[in-house]
């Protein structure tokens, strides 16, 4: 097939059609990559310039002039203990809620799949609503459930103090797993629907129980999806921001540093782009490093 | 014959045991998935079922009722009374929602899929160049952009309006990465070549022979996009100013702010919005779950 339409197309690279062609693929492909280049790769160049100038005055008073600063605001980002701190609280969550989050989704995915499960459909769908409300609502609903006057869960709320400095990080975690655990589910149920009956139907036929089914031979099966969800879920574990920016208006124990992103926000409205480029820069690296080396980690598991 | 009935009435009674053994066995070994889902079933409703129940409260009964069963139902009521606070500034919000993410999630669609099919079906060189580059896009978190596009429509003075949320949303790498996906093995090359020769236009073949059958992929890009943008905050937070260009979640979140700082009555009116603004995407997700069933179908029946 693939064939035939090269050697079409090469037949008449210069004719009138092969040019018609060509104008026809510029012209779609114009749009996309006028906006992308635009909105995608001028933004993060550009984030890269400013993270490399800084501010200087002639004297006290002087008007204030934008010179290049080499790495300085570099230097500024790594002293920043404030902004090292964030990074440690997101990896504590992600260590924890990560595993908690998509060992949940693979369980309940693996019940949807083994056949045994009755109203099926009804809970598939149960469990993917709140995917669909936004980050935003999704907090404020919680924050309403944790709030002791409200929440309707009165005997819970009494003893534990959800908005308090040892617990938020983990109330936080709690949103987001009620958000995404359905999602993530739903990626690897369609990945255990796209393997083959018949590479567990004979170690059904040798006797082996539906969790040892499950363990031997479904688990390694997905695996690539569960790569997949979880460099998703780093990469958004990395980003946290609007739930806690949420949950600042309700609780002093939210810090305008507690994540990242927060730093981000709260530099650049200080206003100090620069240094606000220069955290944006090193927090978007970091997320790179990070999911490829879980690729990595994740292959070489394989290859073993 | 004798023997033979003899020998069944012998293995008739193992038999039946095994039978009730088995039947019991396999009622256990439903009954406990069912429980684990359905607890957790409760778990990822509740919340949903708390929001609705307190939208349908009037103010007084919030804290002093139960918090999961109906009081006096106000519903309606308490939805006029959002709609109308402040000159329909809800309304507003919900409209500029439905703005940003319905034609932001169509222009998008058509980008990407018209980018995705060239991809795909015409050879040229610097196509896998080109293809890499939109690849490390979808790597690119949407919130380090968010800064970065401040500092550039500043640049020309466009930060407080409408444009500056609406164009970056009609950016998908990943509807790109899908149409091309879809594109290379969906839309056979005969049925171009058929085309072209019967005289169709370059533009023509790929709207009408083409995208009809890209369609399922395209539906996923649009119902993907538009939740990305609906549910997008980071982004309007940083770019908005005036109140009349935010979208709803960007809206709800400044009245919760002045709800617990200030003015409790605004309370009533997060919550009410909250519901209201969950409503379109559970929606559009039911339209989404479909689809996704009879993509699985294809996966084959189990």
């Amino acid at each position: 097939m693939m064939a035939q339409a090269t050697v079409a197309a090469r037949r008449s690279p210069r004719g009138a059609a092969g040019r018609g062609r060509l104008g026809a693929a510029v012209l779609l492909l114009l749009p996309f990559f006028v906006l992308f280049a635009a909105f995608y790769l001028a933004p993060v160049a550009y984030a890269v310039y400013q993270s490399f100038l800084k501010v200087e005055r002639e004297g006290t008073f002087g008007a204030p002039r934008e010179v290049f600063g080499g790495f300085d605001q570099y230097a500024r980002v790594f002293q920043d203990d404030a902004f090292l701190a964030s990074f440690g609280r997101v990896l504590l969550f992600g260590i924890v809620q990560v595993p908690v989050m998509l060992g949940l989704a693979l369980l309940f995915a693996l019940l949807l799949d083994s056949g045994r499960l009755r109203f099926k459909r009804f809970f598939r769908l149960v469990f993917f609503v709140p995917y669909a409300v936004p980050g935003v609502i999704a907090a404020i609903i919680w924050g309403f459930l944790y709030s002791p006057s409200l929440s309707p869960f009165g005997w819970l709320t009494e003893r534990i103090e959800f908005m308090s400095g040892s617990v938020i990080l983990w109330s936080l975690a709690n949103v987001t797993t009620w958000m995404f655990t359905g999602y993530n589910m739903l990626i690897l149920y369609a990945a255990l629907k796209a393997v083959p009956p018949e590479l567990y139907e004979a170690a059904r036929m040798d006797g082996a129980g539906a969790v040892r089914v499950a363990w031997s031979v479904k688990i390694p099966l997905v695996r690539p999806a569960l790569v997949l969800t979880g460099v998703f879920s780093i990469i958004g574990t990395l980003q946290l921001f609007t739930e806690p920016q949420v949950f600042r208006s309700l609780t002093s124990a939210i810090t305008s540093t507690y994540t990242p992103n927060l730093v981000v926000f709260g530099t650049s409205n200080i206003p100090n782009f620069h240094l606000a480029a220069a955290f944006s820069v090193v927090l978007a690296l970091t997320t790179f490093a990070l999911s490829f080396g879980f690729l990595k980690i994740s292959q070489r598991g394989v290859q073993a | 014959m004798s023997t033979r009935t003899a020998a069944r009435a012998a293995t008739r009674p193992s038999e039946t045991g095994g039978l009730v053994r088995g039947l019991r066995g396999r009622a256990a070994g439903d009954a406990l998935p069912f429980l684990v889902m359905a607890v957790f079933a409760v778990y990822m409703l509740a919340p949903l079922w708390w929001l609705l129940i307190a939208a349908s409260k009037q103010r007084s009964d919030l804290n002093s009722t139960n918090p999961l069963w109906f009081a006096d139902f106000e519903l309606f009521g308490n939805i006029a009374d959002v709609a109308t606070h402040r000159d329909g500034m809800f309304l507003r919000w919900t409209l500029n929602s439905l703005l940003y993410a319905g034609v932001g999630a169509l222009g998008a669609t058509v980008f990407a899929g018209m980018a995705g099919y060239v991809l795909a079906k015409f050879r040229f060189r610097g196509r896998e160049l080109l293809f890499n580059v939109v690849l490390g896009g979808v790597l690119v978190p949407a919130t380090a952009l968010a800064l970065p596009l401040f500092l550039l429509f500043s640049n020309v003075g466009q930060t407080n309006s409408f444009w500056a949320v609406f164009l970056p949303s009609l950016v998908s790498p990943f509807g790109v990465y899908l149409s091309r996906v879809y594109a290379a093995s969906g839309v056979p090359d005969e049925l171009l070549e058929a085309a072209r020769i019967d005289g169709s236009g370059e533009l023509r073949t790929f709207f009408r022979v083409a995208a009809p059958i890209m369609a399922p992929a395209l539906v996923t890009v649009y119902l993907f996009q538009f939740v990305h943008i609906w549910n997008n905050f980071f982004l309007p937070l940083i770019m908005l100013r005036s109140e009349s260009l935010f979208p709803v979640t960007l809206g709800l979140y400044v009245w919760n702010s002045q709800a617990t700082q200030q003015a409790a009555e605004l309370r009533t009116f997060v919550i009410v919005g909250a519901l209201l603004s969950v409503v379109p995407l559970i929606i559009a997700f039911l339209c989404l779950q479909r689809f996704w069933r009879s993509g699985l179908g294809t996966g084959g029946v189990k």
